[in-house]
């Protein structure tokens, strides 16, 4: 027998679960993002404490100096929840793909001198050791840190960073193959430009607060260095000496920290606007990062931008305040 | 066309390789024990990181791709099973209580799969199953919420749903899924990958995905049967990720085998005793039933773990002992688990009922030595003093297993006519237990299991009632205040399926598609 | 023998699949089930991309299989050609 259900009007008993409703001040529907969501993790009656850090909980919020009244306060503006995210990535996934097919068909890497190759490949092959280090940090933060709303996003960072260090990889093998990523490592391990660098992340690497971690890795470090490197150096400097096809390759990049950022931002609004306490913590973190960061990147900017490297660290570190004061946080 | 020689076109394994393990390096301004902390306290010994074999191997770009792919086939489905009011074509109202339990019971575990797998992949210095670790992290996360979004129209239309994660952690019986995936996460990140990676999604999860699944396909369960089958896609992954956990460790040195051998047992052990849950579903709470308990285990534990455990021999890892037990219970396990349900039926966010005469019959059929002789009897009596006005809840609190906090309901291993108790003393205080395999588990870990937060104890310490509680006030009626600390609506969530609101609304809601009132 | 197990999703897409597989795996036993199909096989089983592109028409990434998978058993070794499941034993 075939019924046709779709025929029937039903009043539904509820719009939403109870925990949800709860948020939004009543029962009435409620987006993926939010189901998805809002109090995902568990907070009560943990029965074991860590082996791993038996001075805690599972999940539990006095890993961080920030106190939130409530860690659901943080909102992904994206409003990714896993099905929304892949998606998302999958049409950027898409152009990459197109873009290296681009390349590679027409030859373009051929065409670029092998002066300018070679920049783009001691530039840029060390980062993938940076993206692998990014991807190690979002991990932890997504395991340590509190709350869904705050963590979430962290495992999505954490992929992106890794499918960062893969497109690198994929680009060092297109234009200097096997040895461009050799001598990259090799630079990321013994060369004195990278050195600062290195230190950076492997101090970041030994973090326990994971707020100050995401504020070191995400907020500062990739902050300064996206600009930096994918939209000045390849976007500019690079397609000035005939290598748009580097920025074809990248593009990836570019459009991923544009929207990453309005997710750190948003986080760091929110974060700084529960207290002075949290102000005054965010800020004293980004301060000390972002100094560091620009520190250790202004030797690897020499490598494309010479002896301008100073100037346009100075001017990219200009913007990256002027960004965060949005965000409400004077630098 | 130029002549310039086309660059060597690297294979898969290779590609991976760059892709992969060429991103890690040695640190040297921090140690790399600072770095990586927790990889050497449970006393595994790993030697050479790089003889890790990467049995899967896709990189992000692909991932995305695909999960994409699925993902976009996922919600079309949900959304026009929800749109077409496909609640109203599962066989009966009775199944729906299957997915409660799954909604209460497994996607919190998800969820917790999903920062365990995100502090595992952290933790290890190797490249390989750092990645792996990740993106089954990311997965995790995929399954938690596939699941809440498949399941969400049913909440909007029934009962037993609405706070499946404030239950989650409170529920007396959700308290054995919950200690379950609690164990595996505060363990180090060895046991975590042993616990879940292997035992549970290597050895386990088919028993619980593909009857559960396949039970809702049977159901007319659309929406359930497409998020089961989805996930299932990941789960092949997951599976060989824990396969090759476990030949790593045991390959990197011969010391690590006692470990992971104690491991084995723990976990086959501690992921069965949840699985009682799937049994009850599959034996009872199936409206049209697919396999028995016992069917599925055998194919799924007894000939796939079979061969398992045949390969990992030349490891010197033999079949855990508690699978002896297991086979004993096959029997009794579903029949035992459900009857403390009906007797529980007042506490507890699901319908419970007395199987009719035709599934009395498909259980007589499938368990041909215990049913007629042990159970059968017992249903018939509560079918009839139900009938006579006499429905039995039960309102005293079980005792409790301290290991897997199922109520001590089992029998002993060969006689079903006789609870099986065990106890120890630790610290001058008594710990009560339900097998022999529970009991060794504490033992072998005394002060982590003396941590448990026991659903009965608390009750009784007064730690689950609703703020501001007295429980010394005249008429203090205690069932009623922990009800309601669960956020359990009496009346709705719980008490028989006949006469429940489920029922009345599912077949008002049919009658109208199939008649012109 | 120990048993190989390979299920996926019955659809149009694991149709040819399916028949790739158990042309090329005439030791394979092929259950059709309600939403799904198991294939069964002692030892050994090889997933070949060549007889999956000659069904389908098209080329095919075994990685592919990724998206119909329900479960399997069995050691993996995975390249750009075949996919084979087995029991080193």
């Amino acid at each position: 027998m075939h019924i046709d259900l779709r025929t029937v009007t039903i009043t539904p008993l509820r719009h939403t679960f109870d925990h949800v409703a709860r948020r939004l001040g009543a029962d009435k529907p409620a987006s993926r993002y939010q189901e998805g969501t809002y109090d995902m993790q568990a907070t009560a009656n943990f029965h074991y404490r860590p082996t791993w850090d038996p001075d805690h909980e599972i999940f539990d919020a006095s890993r961080s100096a920030i106190r939130m009244a409530d860690w659901y306060t943080f909102k992904d503006p994206r409003q990714f929840y896993y099905g929304a995210y892949t998606m998302a990535r999958a049409r950027q996934q898409d152009t990459a793909e197109s873009n290296f097919d681009f390349v590679e068909s027409r030859g373009l890497a051929e065409a670029m001198s092998p002066e300018l190759v070679r920049t783009v490949l001691d530039q840029l092959m060390p980062l993938r050791h940076v993206a692998w280090g990014a991807n190690m940090n979002n991990a932890s933060v997504c395991a340590y840190g509190y709350g869904t709303a705050f963590t979430q996003p962290c495992i999505f960072q954490a992929m992106d960073n890794l499918g960062i260090a893969q497109y690198l990889t994929r680009m060092g093998l297109l234009l200097g193959d096997q040895e461009a990523l050799d001598a990259g490592r090799k630079a990321w391990l013994e060369d004195d430009r990278w050195q600062g660098l290195r230190r950076y992340v492997e101090d970041t690497f030994v973090l326990k607060d994971p707020f100050e971690l995401f504020v070191a890795q995400n907020v500062a470090l990739d902050g300064l260095m996206y600009p930096l490197v994918f939209e000045t150096i390849v976007d500019d400097v690079f397609a000035s000496q005939g290598g748009t096809a580097v920025a074809m390759l990248t593009q990836f990049m570019t459009e991923w920290s544009a929207e990453t950022r309005k997710w750190l931002d948003a986080t760091m609004k929110t974060a700084a606007a529960e207290s002075d306490e949290n102000r005054a913590l965010l800020e004293e973190w980004t301060r000390k990062w972002r100094d560091r960061a620009a520190a250790a990147l202004t030797p690897v900017a020499t490598i494309a931008l010479g002896a301008k490297a100073d100037e346009v660290v100075g001017e990219v570190t200009e913007q990256f305040n002027k960004r965060l004061a949005k965000a409400g946080l004077a630098l | 066309m130029d002549m310039k020689v086309a660059k060597k076109k690297l294979g898969l394994k290779e590609r991976y390789s760059h892709m992969t393990r060429g991103l890690g390096w040695d640190t040297s301004y921090q140690s790399m024990d600072d770095v990586y902390p927790y990889a050497k306290y449970e006393g595994i010994k790993i030697h050479d990181w790089d003889k890790w074999e990467d049995p899967f191997r896709l990189t992000m770009d692909a991932y995305w791709k695909y999960q994409a792919e699925k993902e976009k086939k996922l919600y079309a489905i949900i959304d026009a099973y929800n749109q077409n009011n496909g609640h109203l074509s599962v066989t009966d109202a009775r199944y729906l209580n299957t997915v409660k339990l799954f909604l209460t019971g497994v996607s919190p575990l998800e969820y917790m799969a999903h920062r365990g797998f995100a502090h595992a992949g952290r933790s290890f210095p190797g490249a390989g199953p750092r990645i792996a670790c990740l993106m089954q992290s990311l997965d995790e996360l995929r399954h938690a919420q596939t699941q809440v979004h498949a399941i969400s129209n049913y909440n909007k239309h029934y009962n037993g749903f609405h706070e499946f994660r404030h239950m989650h952690d409170r529920v007396w019986y959700l308290s054995v899924p919950k200690s379950f995936f609690d164990d595996a996460v505060t363990a180090g990140p060895f046991e975590f990958m042993v616990a879940i990676g292997f035992s549970f999604e290597y050895v386990l999860t088919n028993l619980l995905f593909v009857p559960f699944v396949s039970g809702a396909a049977y159901n007319g369960d659309m929406g359930t049967m497409t998020f089961g089958f989805s996930a299932q896609s990941d789960e092949a992954r997951h599976m060989t990720l824990g396969l090759e956990v476990i030949k790593f460790i045991l390959e990197q040195d011969p010391d690590n085998l006692p470990i992971v051998q104690r491991w084995i047992d723990k976990w086959t052990w501690r992921g069965y005793r949840v699985l009682a849950l799937v049994a009850m579903m599959q034996d009872y709470m199936l409206p049209k039933r697919t396999m028995s308990w016992k069917e599925a285990w055998e194919v799924y534990f007894e000939e796939n773990g079979g061969a398992l455990f045949k390969d990992l021999a030349r490891y010197g890892i033999k079949m855990p002992e508690c699978a002896k037990t297991i086979a004993l219970e096959k029997d009794h396990l579903s029949h035992q688990t459900w009857g403390t349900f009906y007797n529980y039926g007042a506490a507890a966010a699901f319908h419970t009922w007395v199987p009719d005469e035709d599934e009395m019959n498909w259980l007589s059929a499938k368990y041909p030595s215990s049913f007629d002789k042990y159970y059968r009897p017992r249903l018939e009596y509560w079918r009839e003093q139900a009938a006579q006005g006499n429905r039995f809840y039960n309102k005293t609190l079980p005792m409790l297993c301290t290991t897997c906090q199922i109520p001590m309901l089992f029998t002993e291993p060969g006689d079903p006519t006789k609870t099986c108790y065990r106890e120890t003393t630790f610290k001058g205080e008594k710990y009560h237990f339900c097998s022999d395999h529970c009991k060794k588990i504490f033992d072998d870990e005394p002060e982590k299991y003396v941590q448990s937060w026991l659903p009965v104890h608390q009750i009784y310490q007064g730690n689950c009632f609703p703020e501001g509680t007295d429980p010394t006030a005249e008429g203090f009626d205690p069932l009623a205040a922990v009800l309601q600390y669960y956020h359990l609506e009496f009346g709705r969530d719980n008490l028989d399926f006949e006469g429940s609101e489920d029922q009345k609304n599912f077949d008002a809601w049919r009658g109208m598609a199939t008649r012109n009132t | 023998m120990p048993n190989i197990m390979l299920v996926l999703q019955a659809n149009e897409e694991t149709r040819p699949i399916v028949e790739a597989v158990a042309e090329d795996n005439p030791h394979a036993r092929v259950d059709h089930q309600p939403a799904m199909v198991k294939i069964d096989a002692e030892d050994r089983l090889a997933i070949r991309r060549e007889s999956i592109e000659e069904k389908l028409g098209r080329p095919f990434d075994l990685q592919e299989l990724h998206i119909n998978l329900i479960t399997l058993s069995g050691h993996i070794d995975e390249t750009d050609d075949e996919f084979v499941l087995s029991w080193n034993n």
